[in-house]
């Protein structure tokens, strides 16, 4: 299954399969991103203690793990929303705290799941705010940002809707107006929190084809969380499997997505066959007949 | 409706022009000042507007110079200052707690301060100066206390209203303790603060505001672009590389300042500060916290009260505050009734 590794990924993208990347503590060299040795803790609740991450330059990763394992902390955490508490998330080998915020948020994009639309404001205007990163007092409004905007639009294919107001868009409009606000940013690396998330399949595959757009054609590195694991499996060219605040497995999706691993991570019987339009691992869960048998034996057993 | 222009030069500077925004605070200005100047006009002794501005260029003749430099004048910058102080904070405030009821009034800095000067009052006998101090000192406490009591890495929209609101209530039960213990002359001197009154104010009130102002309205406006970002929610805003908790901290800062000190000039005016930036906004009609144009509202609408509680009551019969309150208090109904058919509470 090795052999479907792109050829294009660097040595350290490289698949690792021993199950305990956790423990791995190399520093980073060559990618952008990377977690090194992070404990991350809401209050007094630990999510994850000692978890170190790359995340491959140029690479589509996306993390997937089961509710609760930490996933979305680890995004807030690379996006320098959360502060580890142990531990240090490097930019560019730098701290990513000890950097100016406009000078990360020129280089690190983020579209979170919380966010707000002002009442009353326009598809143009929302958009436009994305470039405050590169504004400055007297330089509010530069024709360069005037350019970024509409063609941001036009990528994820909103410029027409650029004099409507956010509220009266569709959950799938509004998505794409959000996205196009973070691409406006011009960042090199974008993380998207769940970008899926309340939307129907049809525009479900809309906002990753757009994600795997941006990746190919521009090169952007992205790091998404995603809850389908045969959406992650079908788009990330690098996949990151948490449970527990640790990583499981990581690699290409058709190197390290198996049954055991499904079993393992989200603790569910399934089958992985191809995927009949893309060749990637498609999880098709055991049928509950079989799932319920196969509780009743693991319990005699024991 | 597109009404953002830009303004570039060539070395490569561009400002961001709101036509409307701007248009708005041009004719609100326009508004203030020649209401100021019919104010100034009304008393016992009427002065035609004409002669007025004559007075104020230093053409008048001396009995006009006295009233309108020395007793009208100084009553009239009071009410401009206060109203653009309680419009700006309440902008603030509402930006800051994403809430149109998040207004110093609703979360108690009004009674804060009114705790500070009847202190003051009733248990000190304080001069007029000792009592301003007193309703500066009380409303910088108040907004302290609801910052450290809301404070949870962070402080947030809901939370900050809520919290707000209860420090309200102690403070004002606290306020009726101290009105019990108080003399008949002590209770009518701090009743008739309570109200919020322009009546009596001269040139050392105009100052201390006058000061603050040019120092607060600056920084404010100059945070504006992150607080506008920050309409957005905190991550996003985040993000976009705004300092969310630095801008916020020094924000709310400054309003609760221009609020206490506008409740030491003039005692709590009600209202002013709710209704500045949503009527404001409505103006505009454009998102963002609306930082100049609510100002501008403020000064409008405190020196309209004014002339209004002296026209029809005649002077020094009504205190300002009451007209901001009935006028606020039907604007706050209309709203309410408004947002519900709109379905947003």
């Amino acid at each position: 299954m090795r052999a479907s590794t792109k050829p294009d990924m660097s040595a350290s993208t490289k698949p690792d399969m021993s199950g305990s990347a956790n423990k791995n503590t190399r520093r980073s060299t060559v990618n952008r991103l990377s977690a090194d040795n992070v404990t991350l803790a809401y209050d007094q609740r630990v999510i994850a203690e000692q978890l170190s991450v790359e995340i491959p330059d140029n690479s589509f990763t996306v993390i997937v793990g089961p509710n609760a394992c930490g996933k979305s902390t680890l995004l807030r955490a690379l996006s320098r929303m959360l502060k580890p508490t142990q531990g240090q998330v490097l930019l560019d080998g730098k701290v990513i705290q000890s950097m100016a915020p406009k000078k990360v948020a020129r280089t690190l994009g983020l579209l979170p799941q919380s966010s707000i639309a002002p009442d009353g404001i326009t598809v143009g205007d929302l958009v436009g705010r994305g470039r405050y990163p590169h504004q400055g007092i007297l330089r509010q409004w530069s024709t360069e940002d005037e350019r970024v905007v509409q063609e941001s639009m036009t990528q994820t294919g909103v410029a027409e809707l650029a004099e409507r107001y956010v509220d009266e868009l569709s959950g799938g409009q509004r998505q794409r107006v959000w996205i196009a606000m973070a691409l406006a940013q011009q960042t090199p690396l974008l993380l998207l929190d769940e970008p899926t998330t309340y939307l129907d399949i049809q525009h479900q595959i809309d906002v990753l084809d757009l994600c795997a757009e941006l990746h190919e054609e521009q090169g952007r590195t992205l790091v998404a969380v995603l809850h389908d694991l045969n959406h992650a499996a079908r788009y990330a060219t690098h996949l990151i499997a948490l449970k527990e605040g640790k990583i499981i497995a990581e690699g290409a999706p058709s190197d390290i997505v198996t049954a055991e691993l499904v079993e393992e991570v989200f603790g569910l019987r399934c089958q992985v066959i191809d995927d009949p339009e893309t060749g990637t691992p498609l999880v098709v869960p055991a049928a509950r007949k079989a799932r319920t048998e196969a509780k009743v034996a693991a319990t005699e057993a024991s | 409706m597109k009404t953002n222009r830009a303004i570039r030069t060539l070395g490569g500077l561009s400002v961001r022009l709101d036509v409307r925004a701007a248009t708005v605070v041009a004719l609100l200005l326009a508004a203030a000042l020649a209401a100021s100047v019919v104010l100034i006009g009304t008393g016992d002794f009427p002065i035609p507007a004409g002669d007025v501005l004559k007075t104020l260029m230093g053409n008048g003749n001396a009995g006009q110079e006295f009233i309108v430099n020395e007793l009208r004048l100084p009553r009239v910058c009071v009410a401009l200052l206060v109203g653009a102080a309680l419009g700006l904070s309440g902008a603030l405030f509402q930006a800051i707690s994403r809430n149109p009821l998040g207004s110093p009034d609703v979360l108690g800095l009004g009674q804060g301060a009114t705790a500070g000067a009847l202190t003051m009052i009733v248990l000190f006998s304080g001069s007029s100066a000792q009592i301003t101090v007193g309703a500066l000192v009380g409303g910088l406490a108040t907004g302290l206390a609801i910052y450290l009591l809301a404070w949870k890495q962070g402080v947030h929209g809901y939370r900050l209203v809520l919290v707000g609101i209860g420090v309200s209530a102690v403070v004002t039960a606290g306020n009726g303790y101290l009105l019990t213990r108080s003399t008949l002359t002590e209770a009518t001197q701090a009743v008739v603060w309570m109200t919020g009154s322009l009546s009596g104010r001269d040139w050392a009130q105009v100052w201390p505001l006058l000061w603050l102002c040019a120092v607060l309205v600056p920084l404010v406006l100059a945070n504006g672009r992150g607080l506008r970002m920050m309409e957005m929610g905190d991550d996003v805003s985040n993000a976009l590389g705004v300092r969310v908790e630095r801008v916020r901290m020094l924000l709310l800062v400054a309003a609760v300042l221009l609020t206490a000190t506008a409740t030491a000039a003039a005692g709590p005016i009600s209202f002013v500060a709710l209704t500045a930036p949503q009527l404001a906004r409505r103006l505009t009609r454009s998102p963002g916290p609306n930082l100049l144009p609510s100002l501008v509202m403020g000064a409008a609408l405190m020196v309209v009260a004014d002339w209004i509680s002296q026209k029809v009551f005649g002077a020094d019969q009504l205190p300002v505050g009451v007209v901001t309150g009935v006028l606020g208090g039907v604007y706050l109904l209309w709203l309410l009734v408004t947002e519900r058919k709109a379905g947003r509470i």
